[in-house]
């Protein structure tokens, strides 16, 4: 099992991966148990990856099972990481070091923004492009201009969120009334 | 040890995990702010760099990102509280709330809170996009840091380069270019 669990790994699309392991390779669960799973940890929040590791291996060994999947998923890469970005830090007096410093931020710029980008579709899909781009000024204002934590403006989005297909129902039984009339 | 700062970079963790809905790369801004403008344990320079190596290794980010910050501010035990408090209360949500969320997985409120939790995350990725771009335009220039960007967006997006090679060109470029401007 551990060893399985081992060879997890491999970048944000790290899902199919696991996927392979626990249905295909070792039988762990169904295709569709997997993919309920998958949509359920979706709605919680935190890293995908490890509510998943952790989950299945709760499911199969309890507790225990738990913390060696986590462990095993999140190790390896948290002591790369380290190790990695000590070594860097460690030459950062070096302009050839500082220079590949650097030239990396522009790097992550473009990063970000293309998960800006798929975040701000996901949205537009999900509330329609008019509510969508209301929701994105408002958030961008509460933001930006009136410097509101980040907390905050998510707590006061989530509070409307609950409300927000109730009012989405309303509003479309209310114009089909009006077109029956 | 600095009991206050292993406190604080658990409650920073925690806040940026439970509130970033849609997987590891949702809770980047908001680790961003708890990090970099709340407790200033690392610059934007250095963010960017953890976020390019991170996403160059294989594994979830945003446990990365933790193991790294929380290696930074308090060693080994810094590290490992930084990663609990990202990982363990959505894994225990999960388990705990699996049979709960089966039932209200339809519900209307559910998916609006998923669904309102999307613009402001791609707003805060936007805010981020931008001040990282501004703070590489301070540090090298406007011209190389569009340069660079400009050349990452068509590696990464046209040619679906894997961002790992990207990062590494860039700091080759970094490395053996920069320094001679």
């Amino acid at each position: 099992m551990k060893t399985g669990v081992l060879g997890f790994g491999g970048g944000p699309s790290v899902v199919p991966l696991i996927r392979h392991e626990a249905v295909k390779a070792y039988g762990w669960l169904s295709d569709d148990e997997f993919g309920e799973i998958f949509v359920l940890a979706n709605t919680l929040p935190g890293p995908i990856a490890t509510k998943m590791a952790g989950y299945l291996g709760y499911r199969l060994q309890g507790i225990r099972g738990a913390v060696i999947a986590v462990v095993a998923h999140i190790l390896p890469s948290s002591l790369a990481m380290i190790a990695l970005i000590s070594a860097v830090g460690y030459f950062s007096s070096s302009l050839v070091v500082q220079g590949m410093i650097s030239a990396v931020v522009p790097v992550v710029a473009v990063m970000l923004g293309a998960m800006a980008y798929e975040f701000a579709e996901k949205a537009v899909k999900g509330l329609g492009i008019y509510f969508g781009v209301v929701f994105f000024v408002l958030a961008l204002l509460l933001l930006q201009v009136i410097n509101v934590h980040p907390a905050i403006v998510i707590m006061l989005f989530i509070g409307y969120g609950t409300m927000h297909f109730t009012f989405v129902d309303r509003w479309k039984a209310h114009k089909a009334q009006k077109e029956g009339q | 040890m600095d009991w206050i700062e292993l406190i604080q970079l658990f409650i920073g963790f925690l806040i940026a995990n439970i509130l970033g809905y849609g997987g590891g790369p949702a809770s980047i801004p908001l680790i961003y702010n708890e990090v970099v403008e709340k407790y200033a344990w690392s610059t934007p320079t250095e963010f960017s760099n953890v976020i390019a190596l991170g996403n160059a290794l294989p594994g979830p980010i945003s446990t990365k990102i933790a193991a790294y910050i929380g290696y930074d501010v308090a060693g080994i035990v810094g590290s490992i509280i930084a990663l609990i408090a990202t990982i363990v209360p959505s894994i225990i949500a999960l388990i705990v709330m699996l049979k709960l969320l089966q039932k209200y997985r339809e519900s209307k409120v559910v998916k609006g809170i998923s669904l309102l939790v999307q613009p402001v995350i791609a707003m805060l990725m936007v805010v981020l996009t931008w001040q990282l771009a501004d703070n590489s335009i301070g540090d090298i220039g406007w011209l190389q840091t569009f340069i660079i960007a400009l050349v990452a967006l068509w590696a990464m997006h046209k040619k679906k380069i894997h961002p790992a090679f990207v990062v590494l060109a860039a700091f080759v470029y970094g490395g053996f270019v920069l320094p001679y401007f």
